[in-house]
């Protein structure tokens, strides 16, 4: 087991390695420079200028020593400076906007375990009942619809029909309640639509049965010996919907003005800046690994048949 | 054994092989199955949707009553009124048109971006599992490091740095969304070969080529299937997600995504911008999941 954790957390060098270089190769591969910027309107520069300026960024050296140089550094907290807000380093930005991004995320994603577990709980109960068809169309519709366009909806009825909550900002809980509903309803309708399925099969499984034969009464059956096997499968959802909330976050927090770090994921792409898309890539890309990883692990502690 | 064979007779025990298997129970299958999806009345509403929305995108030159870059500078951001039913944007343009002309976008990316899906993870797919050994771990490597990078970021990561552009999407969602499918015809494959029946096609002296194309892929095309139907609303989301945050389809061409991008910002004054092309992504998204979902238990009624 310890030796399982052991090469597992050693995977994780290579594959975030791997993250950094196939990024790295595809901002340099690309046409176009952060010198000679493709936008329109962007101050023309003269040759001298754009070499002074390689010079002071390091641009100026051959692609596989910029890289190595990059990881250099990188593994010690260094990301340099952001091309685009020349007086913050990229830490800077990091550490003040990552916080934001993460609470969002968790309460999102607390909220899709809790509601989808739920929903998909009753469904399964009362299978092909009313419940059943609520939760199902939830979860329908929580999977199909983008983002972007429930918080549309969203804040069309909160804000203006109801005005219940505001259209955007940070500032008090109240503006958190929309941006965390937005962000939960995709992976909360895939988790309803797994737990559903899990519970249905175990439902009928034999030793519900015998639980049930025993004159275990309604609540112990579901609780106690249902749910604690339907949601071993359920538990290795839980990667995915970390990647879904990530990314799915630049979208809200573009919408509701939350001061997140999603916001420069796009910014920092078309910008052209090359240490903060690193950076946010590899951010990303490393707590994912890492939340894979615990799922992984969790997934053993909590189901004694696997063996590592 | 195969060398002394006469060609002929190779040629006749393959056509037997394949007549007497794949195909007699490939019939059956399929017929079952538009049986099933034709008795689903959500799949049935979804698909007449769907086909509406197809003819709307073919149609747009004939249906849309003004060209979608004709602007009115007297009546800029009008709600729906009798002259602009759906109202105008903020260059006075009329937004059913441009709505009309969105249709086309997303439908030519939901299906063509699936043509090219499916012509790299396929083959990818089936030769990884087929062959075995070192190209198959090769290929199993590269498609797990791709699978570990969130896909929406690596989409958004190439268009930004490729720029803006119907082709650029086609490109970016091609690079990416192979891997699904090369992983699940892979998995197919590699209990697809170990059947009698291969086994049987390969003692009759059916060649490589022919005895993956013919005996093993058809008998692996239900996931597959399955696989691009859900493929084509991801397609869509995708384009819609660029476009929304600006690095997908390029301006004056209209995007239901990009619509609601520019829209959202004026939510407040101008709520008509943004919400009829939300309305419009939200039905296309919604038409295609019941209609995947009815494909998938038609075709296969265990993966439910």
């Amino acid at each position: 087991m310890l030796q399982y954790i052991a090469s597992r957390v050693l995977w994780l060098v290579p594959t975030i390695g791997a993250m950094a270089l196939v990024t790295f190769l595809v901002m340099h591969a690309t046409p176009g420079s952060p010198l000679d910027p493709v936008a329109e309107g962007a101050n023309p520069l003269s040759p001298e200028a754009q070499k002074n300026l390689a010079a002071i960024y390091g641009l100026d050296k051959p692609l596989p020593q910029q890289f190595l140089i990059f990881l250099g550094k990188a593994v010690r907290g260094d990301f340099g400076k952001s091309f685009v807000y020349k007086t913050r380093t990229v830490m800077e930005i990091l550490v003040e906007t990552f916080p934001i991004s993460l609470l969002l995320g968790s309460m999102a994603l607390a909220l899709a375990i809790a509601g989808g577990l739920a929903l998909g709980i009753l469904a399964a109960v009362y299978q092909n009942r009313m419940w059943d068809y609520v939760s199902v169309s939830l979860a329908t519709v929580g999977v199909a619809i983008p983002n972007f366009v429930l918080a549309v909806f969203f804040i069309i009825l909160f804000s203006f029909v109801i005005p219940l909550f505001p259209t955007g900002g940070w500032d008090s809980p109240r503006n958190w309640v929309l941006p965390t509903v937005t962000l939960a309803l995709a992976p909360m309708g895939i988790i309803a639509r797994f737990t559903r399925a899990s519970m249905l099969e175990v439902i009928r499984a034999d030793y519900t049965l015998t639980a049930r034969a025993k004159g275990l009464g309604e609540r112990p059956v579901i609780f106690k010996h249902a749910l604690k096997n339907a949601f071993i499968p359920v538990v290795t959802l839980l990667g995915p919907m970390f990647a879904a909330v990530g990314t799915g976050s630049f979208f809200v927090e573009s919408i509701f003005r939350v001061p997140g770090m999603g916001r420069f994921f796009v910014l920092s792409m078309t910008g052209r800046d090359y240490p903060m898309i690193m950076a946010v890539v590899l951010t990303y890309g490393a707590f994912l690994a890492v939340m894979n990883l615990v799922v992984d692990l969790l997934y053993g502690a909590l189901d004694p048949r696997i063996r590592y | 054994m195969a060398l002394s064979t006469p060609a002929s007779g190779t040629d006749a025990g393959a056509l037997a092989a394949a007549a007497a298997r794949p195909t007699v129970r490939g019939t059956s299958l399929w017929r079952d199955g538009v049986r099933r999806l034709l008795r689903n009345r959500l799949a049935m509403a979804g698909g007449v949707v769907i086909v509406l929305l197809c003819l709307i995108a073919i149609f747009a030159d004939v249906l849309a009553p003004l060209p979608y870059t004709k602007t009115n500078f007297g009546r800029l951001n009008e709600p729906p009124s009798h002259d602009y039913p759906l109202g105008t944007d903020a260059l006075g343009r009329d937004m059913f048109s441009r709505m009309i002309y969105g249709a086309r976008v997303s439908m030519l990316v939901g299906l063509g971006a699936q043509v090219i899906v499916v012509l790299i993870g396929v083959p990818i797919g089936a030769l990884s599992g087929f062959l075995g050994g070192r190209v198959d771990l090769a290929l199993t490597r590269f498609v797990d490091v791709m699978y570990a990078f969130p896909r929406l970021l690596f989409v958004i990561l190439v268009m930004s740095m490729l720029g803006a552009g119907l082709l650029n999407i086609f490109i970016a969602i091609g690079l990416t969304g192979w891997v699904g499918i090369a992983r699940q015809t892979r998995a197919q494959v590699l209990a697809i070969k170990e059947k009698e029946f291969v086994d049987a096609a390969r003692a009759l002296g059916v060649g490589f080529g022919r005895l993956l194309t013919r005996h093993v892929l058809p008998n692996a095309l239900t996931p597959i299937v399955v696989s691009v139907t859900f493929g084509i609303p991801e397609a869509i989301f995708t384009e819609a997600a660029l476009s929304f945050i600006g690095v997908g389809i390029n301006p004056p061409t209209p995007s239901w995504g990009q619509m609601v991008g520019e829209g959202q910002q004026y939510i407040r004054s101008y709520w008509h911008l943004c919400v009829f092309p939300s309305i419009a992504i939200a039905i296309t998204m919604l038409s295609f999941t019941f209609f995947g979902d009815g494909v998938r238990d038609a075709l296969d009624p265990k993966m439910k």
